[in-house]
């Protein structure tokens, strides 16, 4: 098969719904359907006559959780969907009725908002506007022209050197050049190699990846086909949280659909190109997405991480050199293959190109999932696209980078959002989880929350982890109850140091961040706590 | 190519063994099946006991050591039976920003029980999730499987006193 035949293909899928005049959309991401989108959905498509010549269809995130359930309706002819908020079954009249009309004003949501206007989609390209169990859906709109692109035209050497070009940074959090990670792979002689896609995404307070997979699983699948393809790996995994059980659901129809129609197994489209993926299935434990500590997993033993080097580039999975990428970088892979790496490159800062992934909750208005070009500032994320802070409180902070991350105050939230700007300022970009915090937040105790959390997910094989991560919020705990002294302080930040250089992987090293950063700009607060002053 | 042992024989003869010894087989009864044999067992009978823990020690040729270690060692993995009805609180960030701890004490307070434990009769365990990544709908719970947003106090008590029943 080569590019012509895809596209063939995709005209056909196409032109089955040529005399459809509307599109019904229903997000079908699990947090609407906690909010009941379900019986929305059974609702429209019963409301729905012959007469209508409109399709009715589940389709995934589309962002603005915190109005869930979402509806959008696409009609023929305009450029942009009308989208309705806070639907509930009984509008499901309403919204049939009103096709082909003006939009019901009762619950429509303007797609002019900022929240909307201010983003720009890449990974997100498809989310909310293709069904995610359909593989037809996925070819429709373009999906596998770039893998099949890749397998056809471009040697494995040219994938790399597009990936290079592209500049693209890991957005598990760690921001390692992606091109250069795929090279030092594809240059180990080695029969076998394993491509990993790591959706353990344990960062309380981000869902990034968790929308990606349910609502675009085959754009991951194609990623990392493509990495095997660059690198040499006939064989993948999925290492996915238990705790997501839609995007396995979801991730396991995509790998069987893609399957059947040739687009993963042996010979994909027919070329001399192998390639297999399996789910393996989290069990609840955060250490899991350190690299050595899940490869640890999928080999079936306890998730604990062992000293790098060697780089599980060099010795991965079963020994054998392993590639581990996070669902969003795989995400990435095929618009830069379709587009190239000269087009990605334009978008974004110097030193951080792309866009982002962010999951907005917390104290603020417009909670959801969005997609920014790095280098958005704060200030424009928080206030234009979350709306900003509710209840007429005041902002305080936004966490960033979950457990590994830190606190932003105010006067730094004209920052452009990047991976070394966030560095700077004692934080991470981590994968993107923006917590915001207003002034009935404690910065103490939502540091001793972050200990707390190091502390039992701490997997005991590094004594400054398992024994200075107890010890830390035995003493912010003590501070958070006005019972510390002013030796208690000191004694924190000389074992923050101590944790942060000695630990074994990045758990650890990272533990004492919340505590340094709440140090950095709220330090009033913890003075305020000492007893005797 | 070493010679495969026998297989023991499931610890009773329900049929739920069947999908175990099945995951099992299509792992080639490898090591590596370990994690995929225990989320089958306690998918199908809700939690890991000691004569399943034995089983699939022997199936996969492992020590009952190792199979115990990976089985404590992660969360998921209970190995002790849940209630009728399972309530998990989530403690994610956004959630505690929202108040999952208020939650956690109303429960205590009307129904005694702490994350991690079961009522007396049986009939509500409590369990708490680092983040089951619906934060957009902060404070979200999960009540046997439904994922509940924005969940207040009151509700929250409403909901479970009336499927623990």
């Amino acid at each position: 098969m080569n590019l012509d035949d895809l596209e063939d293909m995709a005209e056909e899928i196409r032109a089955l719904d040529a005399d459809l005049e509307h599109e019904v959309r229903v997000c079908m991401a699990a947090s609407c359907q906690s909010s009941g989108a379900a019986p929305v959905l059974e609702a429209i498509k019963g409301a729905v006559a012959e007469g209508h010549r409109c399709k009715v269809k589940g389709v995934g995130c589309m962002g603005l959780c915190s109005a869930g359930p979402l509806v959008a309706v696409q009609s023929r002819g305009t450029a942009e969907p009308i989208l309705y908020r806070d639907v509930a079954a009984t509008d499901a009249a309403e919204i049939v009725a009103s096709l082909g009309g003006g939009p019901v004003g009762r619950l429509h949501q303007p797609i002019e908002a900022p929240f909307f206007a201010r983003q720009q989609k890449i990974v997100l390209q498809n989310s909310g506007i293709i069904d995610p169990e359909s593989f037809k859906g996925y070819v429709a709109v373009g999906g596998y022209a770039a893998m099949v692109k890749a397998l056809t035209e471009m040697t494995p050497t040219e994938v790399l050197r597009e990936m290079t070009a592209s500049g693209l940074r890991g957005r598990g959090g760690g921001g390692y050049p992606t091109g250069l990670k795929w090279s030092t792979v594809a240059k180990m002689p080695a029969d076998q190699k394993y491509v990993i896609c790591n959706a353990d995404e344990g960062d309380p307070g981000a869902f990034m990846d968790r929308a990606v997979l349910e609502s675009d699983p085959h754009r991951v699948l194609e990623g990392m086909a493509i990495a095997a393809y660059a690198i040499g790996a006939n064989k993948g995994y999925v290492y996915v949280r238990a705790e997501y059980p839609l995007a396995v659901e979801r991730l396991k129809t995509a790998i069987r659909k893609a399957k059947r129609s040739g687009f993963l197994g042996a010979h994909i489209c027919e070329t001399q190109f192998d390639f297999e993926v399996e789910i393996r299935l989290g069990a609840g434990a955060f250490v899991c997405g350190e690299e050595t500590a899940l490869m640890a997993s999928i080999e079936g033993g306890r998730g604990q991480p062992r000293p790098r080097p060697p780089y599980p580039a060099e010795s991965g999975l079963w020994g054998s050199p392993t590639l581990i990428n996070n669902v969003e970088t795989f995400a990435n892979v095929a618009p830069i293959i379709s587009n190239g790496g000269d087009w990605f490159a334009t978008i974004g800062t110097e030193r951080s190109k792309g866009t982002k992934v962010f999951a907005l909750a917390g104290r603020i208005r417009n909670t959801g999932l969005i997609e920014v070009p790095m280098g958005t500032r704060l200030r424009d994320i928080i206030d234009d696209i979350g709306g900003g802070v509710p209840d007429g409180r005041a902002f305080k902070a936004v966490q960033t980078g979950g457990p590994s991350g830190g606190c932003i105050p105010e006067a730094h939230l004209d920052t452009p959002v990047d991976y070394d700007s966030l560095k700077a300022l004692g934080t991470m970009m981590g994968s993107g989880g923006m917590i915001i915090m207003d002034d009935t937040s404690s910065m103490v105790d939502v540091a001793r929350y972050f200990m707390e959390f190091c502390m039992s997910e701490s997997c005991g094989k590094c004594v400054p982890c398992r024994a200075g991560t107890y010890q830390m919020h035995g003493l912010l705990a003590k501070i958070a109850k006005a019972q510390g002294t002013r030796a208690d302080l000191a004694l924190l930040e000389d074992l923050c140091e101590v944790v942060q250089a000695t630990s074994l992987c990045g758990l650890g090293q990272t533990a004492p961040n919340p505590v340094l950063s709440t140090l950095r700009y709220f330090r009033d607060e913890y003075e305020e706590k000492l007893a005797g002053g | 190519m070493s010679l495969q042992h026998a297989k023991p024989a499931p610890p009773s003869d329900d049929k739920r063994w069947k999908i175990i010894n099945a995951t099992m087989r299509r792992n080639g009864y490898a090591d590596h099946a370990l994690i995929e044999a225990l989320h089958g067992v306690q998918d199908a009978f809700g939690y890991l006991d000691e004569p399943s823990l034995r089983f699939v020690a022997e199936s996969l040729d492992l020590p009952l050591s190792k199979v115990f270690g990976v089985a404590t060692f992660y969360h998921l993995f209970m190995l002790k039976p849940k209630g009728r009805h399972a309530c998990v609180i989530c403690t994610g960030t956004a959630c505690y920003i929202k108040g999952a701890g208020g939650l956690i004490e109303d429960i205590e307070g009307r129904f005694g029980v702490n994350p991690g434990e079961t009522t007396p009769d049986n009939a509500l365990s409590i369990l708490s999730a680092r983040c089951v990544g619906a934060c957009g709908l902060a404070p979200a719970v999960v009540l046997d499987g439904d994922v509940l947003g924005k969940v207040t106090g009151p509700d929250l008590l409403q909901r479970l006193a009336e499927v623990a029943q």
